[in-house]
């Protein structure tokens, strides 16, 4: 221990107090300073756990409102007969083939729409010219909902998958490119001098600087891009599903409600929600979480 | 006023450069007339208050700005583009890539860099150069999770790494602490050492420049011009209370802030 003299002063009055050095000692053991939670501590903390419940809550509620009523199953399915009527649709396959035919249609306009956004923006990217283009139709055609094109659409290419594709494609088009372009935008200037640095430029400096560093705006933009198009697609089949015969999830909803088979009508339903939460919340969180996450770009 | 130029060729030479740029309102001059040579093993330290162009001077060095006048060469060739021959260590964290980790940071500088004949290569040389920075152990570990020392020390790693004919510096310690800063200048000190690379570092701080300068050129303030260039090869930490320190602090610090003799040196 050093002992030395420093002077301070107490009430006006100078007074000496001794210094000191305590040598460093060894921290104690480890998991003293923090101890696991009680597993029911940690069921309440998870927001996963209090989502359950609130969707098990939901469903009691529908199936006694239903039951205890004794509402018209042709209006108000309760919930088991709607569970029955999409394990029965299931079973005969039919339900399968709408969801596949969706998602079909949804993925190839889904790519298309992308690809669009993709030319445009890397366009913008390279000259002013391409800049002014994309914010001019942007603005133009991001306020126009998708599904007001559908009559167009059946003018110009009648009752095919294509008119689907058309529609459905617009509405991930400019969602998509809008937000990739604000993404690239908003690229620090460090980012673009160290990319300039090491001789990258043109084509590659997009694909290895801009794109990475835009990667959460352009995550958001598929993300709408993705919820657009769904919504676009059911409502656009609710419209025109009859495609030689057949069609999507949104044909299926529209025939068995002109058909009275009500609890059909809400199993198609259900799938069209859990197809929703399945692609937003499964698909898009685990990119997330891989990348952007991972790298502290989102938190 | 010309320094008498020594026998070995100057690596790169800044000759007579003025640097204006146009906001929407006015011309700045943010650089006027400026001349200097750095050689080679310099430690090059540009110095002046904010607004003195000096970061934009060495922006202009790194190919990032076309000088409005003059021009810049490097090894009697004029500059015109960035390249990886003159690697910048910038202020921001941001400098290093938050979506790769920091040995693919470096791997990804070296093989764009063409440092590098194969991935393998690239890997072996990256671990060299953190070794170095003492990083070796974080070389899996993403940008987020370093502290800015940590991101700094990396950045310095992957520039040297690069093996440039100059490393330029643009206030790179000057977001860090003042514990962490001395530490990161002692560092780089011993780091020079080793390779004796040429560098140019760019600083507000008198004491930062003496210490870590072998050559100190002095920029007045807005528009910069040359005020003068000293000698600090034989200054380090261990004299900052000699009194050659002192003066040559005091020296800059008159020169910096007497606009008197900043004026009688304009005319």
């Amino acid at each position: 221990m050093i002992e030395a003299r420093t002077p301070v002063y107490l009430q006006g009055a100078l007074v000496i107090r001794p210094e000191y050095e305590i040598s460093a000692q060894p921290l104690p053991v480890e998991g003293t300073a923090a101890k696991t939670l009680s597993p029911l501590a940690r069921a309440v903390q998870s927001a996963a756990v209090r989502k359950a419940t609130i969707l098990l809550l939901i469903v009691v509620a529908w199936q006694l409102y239903v039951t205890l009523n004794h509402i018209n199953e042709l209006v108000f399915p309760s919930f088991s007969e709607t569970i029955r009527a999409l394990i029965t649709s299931v079973r005969n396959g039919e339900i399968l083939s709408r969801i596949w035919l969706s998602l079909a249609t949804l993925l190839q306009s889904y790519a298309i729409g992308i690809a669009c956004a993709g030319l445009l923006t890397v366009f913008a990217v390279r000259n002013a010219f391409g800049r002014d283009l994309l914010s001019t139709l942007t603005s133009m055609f991001n306020p126009l909902p998708a599904i007001a094109l559908v009559p167009l659409a059946m003018l110009w290419f009648g009752l095919s998958a294509f008119s689907l594709i058309f529609v459905v494609a617009h509405s991930v088009l400019w969602a998509v490119a809008l937000n990739t372009q604000s993404g690239f935008m908003s690229v620090s200037e460090t980012y673009r001098m160290v990319g300039r640095n090491y001789g990258i430029k043109g084509i590659p400096f997009i694909y290895k600087v801009l794109i990475p560093a835009a990667l959460p705006s352009i995550l958001a933009g598929l993300k709408i891009g993705w919820a657009f198009a769904w919504r676009t697609l059911i409502a656009a089949e609710l419209v025109f599903g009859a495609n030689q015969g057949s069609g999507g999830l949104g044909w299926f909803i529209f025939e068995n409600s002109q058909n009275l088979m009500t609890a059909n009508v809400f199993a198609g339903l259900l799938v069209v929600m859990i197809i929703g939460v399945f692609v937003e919340n499964g698909i898009f969180q685990v990119i997330e979480k891989r990348t952007i996450r991972k790298w502290g770009m989102q938190s | 006023m010309k320094q008498p130029a020594p026998d070995i060729a100057p690596l790169l030479e800044v000759d007579n450069v003025t640097i204006r740029y146009e906001t929407a309102t006015q011309e700045v001059i943010a650089a006027e007339d400026v001349s200097f040579s750095v050689y080679p093993s310099d430690r090059f330290v540009l110095l002046g208050p904010s607004g003195c162009g000096k970061s934009t001077l060495l922006k202009s060095i790194g190919g990032y700005i076309a000088p409005s006048e003059g021009e810049i060469r490097l090894g009697g060739k004029r500059i015109r583009e960035p390249g990886p021959d003159r690697v910048f260590v910038f202020q921001e964290f941001d400098q290093l890539l938050p979506w790769m980790t920091v040995s693919e940071n470096l791997c990804f500088a070296l093989s764009n860099g063409k440092r590098c004949s194969s991935q393998k290569e690239a890997r072996e040389i990256a671990e060299r150069y953190l070794q170095k920075v003492n990083l070796w152990k974080f070389r899996n570990a993403y940008p987020h999770t370093l502290s800015g020392g940590m991101k700094q020390r990396a950045a310095i790693a992957r520039g040297l790494a690069m093996q440039p004919s100059i490393l330029l510096m643009d206030e790179p310690f000057a977001a860090l602490d003042a514990l962490t800063r001395q530490q990161m200048q002692d560092e780089l000190l011993a780091l020079w050492e080793e390779t004796k690379f040429t560098v140019i570092f760019v600083t507000h701080s008198i004491d930062e420049g003496i210490v870590l300068g072998s050559r100190i050129l002095i920029l007045t303030p807005h528009p910069g011009r040359v005020r003068a260039e000293l000698n600090a090869h034989e200054l380090d930490r261990s004299q900052a209370v000699a009194p050659l320190f002192a003066n040559t602090r005091d020296r800059i610090y008159s020169m910096l802030f007497d606009t008197k003799l900043n004026a009688g040196a304009a005319s």
